[in-house]
């Protein structure tokens, strides 16, 4: 099987995000970055399927210099080789501009199977999957938490409000993945030694031909709307203070 | 010239979802500033009915796309058919439901039309012309004000979080021919949720429950509390990873986001993660033995005490309220 992972290198999720003084965006400075923890999902998957069935797994990713980091992380978890789109032309893109420079490296590579998160956790867009999808002109199956391989297609759960569906599509197909598809594995000492010595292939914008414009802008980027401070409820014993919290969320809130 | 504000409005089983009237009087208050028009698209089987309600909350016009192949919902179909209605009509904006369907249509669409989708967002407005749509990043530790440069400009928007507000207008059907092309995905079943508890993502009220539960059984106290307020059972990552919920019932960064009017933690600490699912919630409790968890940094009412004495009493409390 020829697989296709899609990895984004995104700050850790403790990480402390300050926005710039002029709204143009975050201070990176202090930053960690790692990898999307719904892209480990896929990776794992990517293996799973290929210890299974056998083929290889490849590894595409848009990012600055530091994502090849990110990429050698995934090649240490067992992956065979890489892609890093890599320009500074891509530092405005959309997830628009992400799909499709995707896609054009995805389109000269063979690919049964694609692997992308379900959303990326710093911008959160959730779109990139079915954008790349559309630009490959195939089927994608999004939030996916079960997926079994069946020879020229793929049997998929995927959970919305109130049901669960179990839906089958033809190959080639996009997945994106949901939190428990997998318990992704770390990599091992070996791996990532092995991992220094596997291929990554970097390319520029104009080495895989595609438009950098944006089509949707951060006009502007501001801190989270303050709360006002919250009340500590009184009382001696927790039947007062279950009494006051109730006639707080009664009469003050209006919540009940 | 690219005019008028769309919806996209979302059905299951021949009856609205909720966001759909949500969209509706959103798109009404856009329109209103510029004069213009709100039109729906709806598409289904056997749905032309519905068309009437979307007029009570604002809509003008509804595009009735109706062909047995549109049920259920599969991408593909939906979104030619949804490109192809957007293209024929040329609205300046058009809104989608942040939902699970509407966030797997409204990307597959924008590309389609090769444009830009803000997605999830909290807030939309018309500023000299054009729309900004306001959304959380970084999992809420800031917000981007995003613009589209391309038409139309799409925007999905977070359940829970508009209001949807009757204002009656017209809703008159125009029925479009939908064709259906072979599609490559099949819905094999589809396995409802038994339970009759609202989803998370759609719930007025949740009473979630972490570490500090100290096992399954523990929830049967939140179960309670819940039903009493018409309210659902969430979980914090702990808790499901504890195998004591089910991965539907988590709260955070890699769960679901929520946004009730009530949102109750108890025994949770309030890790940034958590925080990135429940921030949004107009009303937050907390309840924690521990006056130092974060949580109580993004409480609106704090109770510093044992859960299992306090929720009980708090049940009791509620019955008599609502009572
Ligand atoms: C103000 C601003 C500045 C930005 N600056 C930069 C920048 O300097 N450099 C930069 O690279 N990006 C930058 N971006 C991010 C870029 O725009 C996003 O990658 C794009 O918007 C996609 O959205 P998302 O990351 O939320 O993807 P989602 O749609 O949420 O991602 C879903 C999945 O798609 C895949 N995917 C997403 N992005 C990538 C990627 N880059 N490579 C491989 N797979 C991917 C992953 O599998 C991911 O799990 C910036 C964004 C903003 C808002
Ligand atoms: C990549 C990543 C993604 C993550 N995504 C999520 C996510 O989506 N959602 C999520 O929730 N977490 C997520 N986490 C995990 C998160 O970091 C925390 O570990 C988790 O939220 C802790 O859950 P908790 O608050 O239930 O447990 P704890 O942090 O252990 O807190 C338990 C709390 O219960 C209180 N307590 C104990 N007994 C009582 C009692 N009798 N009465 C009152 N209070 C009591 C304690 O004082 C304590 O504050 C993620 C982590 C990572 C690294």
């Amino acid at each position: 099987m020829n697989i296709i992972a899609c990895v984004k290198q995104v700050p850790d999720t403790e990480a402390q995000i300050k926005v710039k003084a002029d709204g143009s965006g975050i201070e990176e400075g202090q930053i960690k970055w790692v990898m999307n923890p719904y892209d480990e999902f896929g990776v794992e998957e990517a293996l799973k399927l290929k210890e299974k069935n056998g083929g290889d797994v490849t590894i595409v990713c848009v990012g600055p210099a530091r994502a090849m980091e990110t990429i050698r992380t995934a090649l240490a978890m067992g992956a065979d080789k890489g892609v890093h789109i890599s320009d500074p032309a891509f530092d405005n893109a959309d997830a628009y501009v992400i799909a499709n420079a995707l896609a054009a490296v995805i389109k000269t590579l063979p690919h049964d199977i694609i692997f992308c998160g379900q959303r990326a956790i710093d911008d959160d867009a959730g779109q990139v999957g079915a954008m790349l999808a559309e630009a490959l002109n195939v089927p994608q199956l999004t939030i996916v938490t079960k997926l079994e391989y069946a020879g020229s297609s793929v049997k998929v759960i995927r959970p919305i409000e109130g049901a669960q569906l179990s839906i089958e599509t033809a190959l080639p197909c996009v997945v994106t993945c949901q939190k428990g598809l997998n318990e992704p594995r770390y990599a091992s000492l070996p791996g990532i030694m092995k991992a220094k010595k596997k291929p990554v292939d970097v390319k520029n914008a104009a080495a895989i031909g595609v438009a950098t414009d944006a089509k949707a802008k951060v006009a502007k980027t501001v801190p989270p709307p303050a709360r006002p401070p919250g009340k500590i409820v009184c009382g001696d014993e927790p039947a007062q203070k279950a009494a006051e919290l109730g006639r707080l969320l009664r009469e003050e809130a209006k919540a009940i | 010239m690219a005019k008028g504000v769309m919806i996209v409005a979302e059905q299951r089983d021949g009856a609205l979802r909720k966001i759909s009237l949500e969209l509706a009087s959103t798109a009404r208050k856009l329109a209103d500033q510029t004069g213009d028009e709100v039109s729906a698209i709806l598409l289904g089987a056997g749905i032309e009915g519905l068309a009437a309600e979307l007029g009570k909350f604002g809509v003008d016009k509804v595009f009735v796309g109706d062909n047995a192949a549109l049920e259920p919902y599969v991408t593909e179909a939906h979104a030619d058919a949804t490109a192809k209605i957007i293209k024929d009509n040329d609205p300046a904006i058009v809104l989608f439901g942040a939902s699970v369907q509407g966030k797997d249509l409204s990307a597959r669409v924008a590309a389609k039309l090769a444009t830009g989708l803000a997605t999830d967002c909290t807030d939309v407005k018309v500023d000299g012309g054009k729309m900004v749509a306001t959304r959380p990043m970084y999992a809420g530790k800031c917000f981007g004000e995003i613009v589209i440069e391309a038409t139309p400009q799409i925007a999905s928007l977070r359940p829970n979080v508009f209001p949807a507000a009757e204002n009656a207008k017209a809703g008159a059907v125009t029925k479009v021919d939908v064709a259906v092309e072979a599609q490559k995905s099949k819905v094999l079943e589809v396995q409802k949720d038994t339970s009759g508890k609202v989803d998370l993502t759609e719930a007025n009220v949740i009473v979630s429950g972490g570490r500090g539960m100290k096992g399954p059984d523990e929830f049967k106290i939140l179960e309670e509390l819940a039903d009493v307020l018409k309210g659902t059972v969430g979980a914090s990552r702990a808790a499901v990873d504890a195998g004591w919920r089910p991965q539907k019932d988590q709260v955070g960064q890699t769960g679901k986001v929520v946004s009730p009017n009530l949102y109750i933690a108890c025994g949770i600490s309030g890790a940034i993660q958590h925080l990135a699912g429940m921030s949004s919630s107009k009303c937050i409790v907390a309840i924690n033995k521990d006056a130092e968890a974060p949580i109580f940094t993004k409480a609106d009412y704090g109770v510093v005490d044992d859960l299992f004495k306090v929720v009980p009493e708090l049940t009791a409390v509620c019955k008599k309220l609502v009572a």
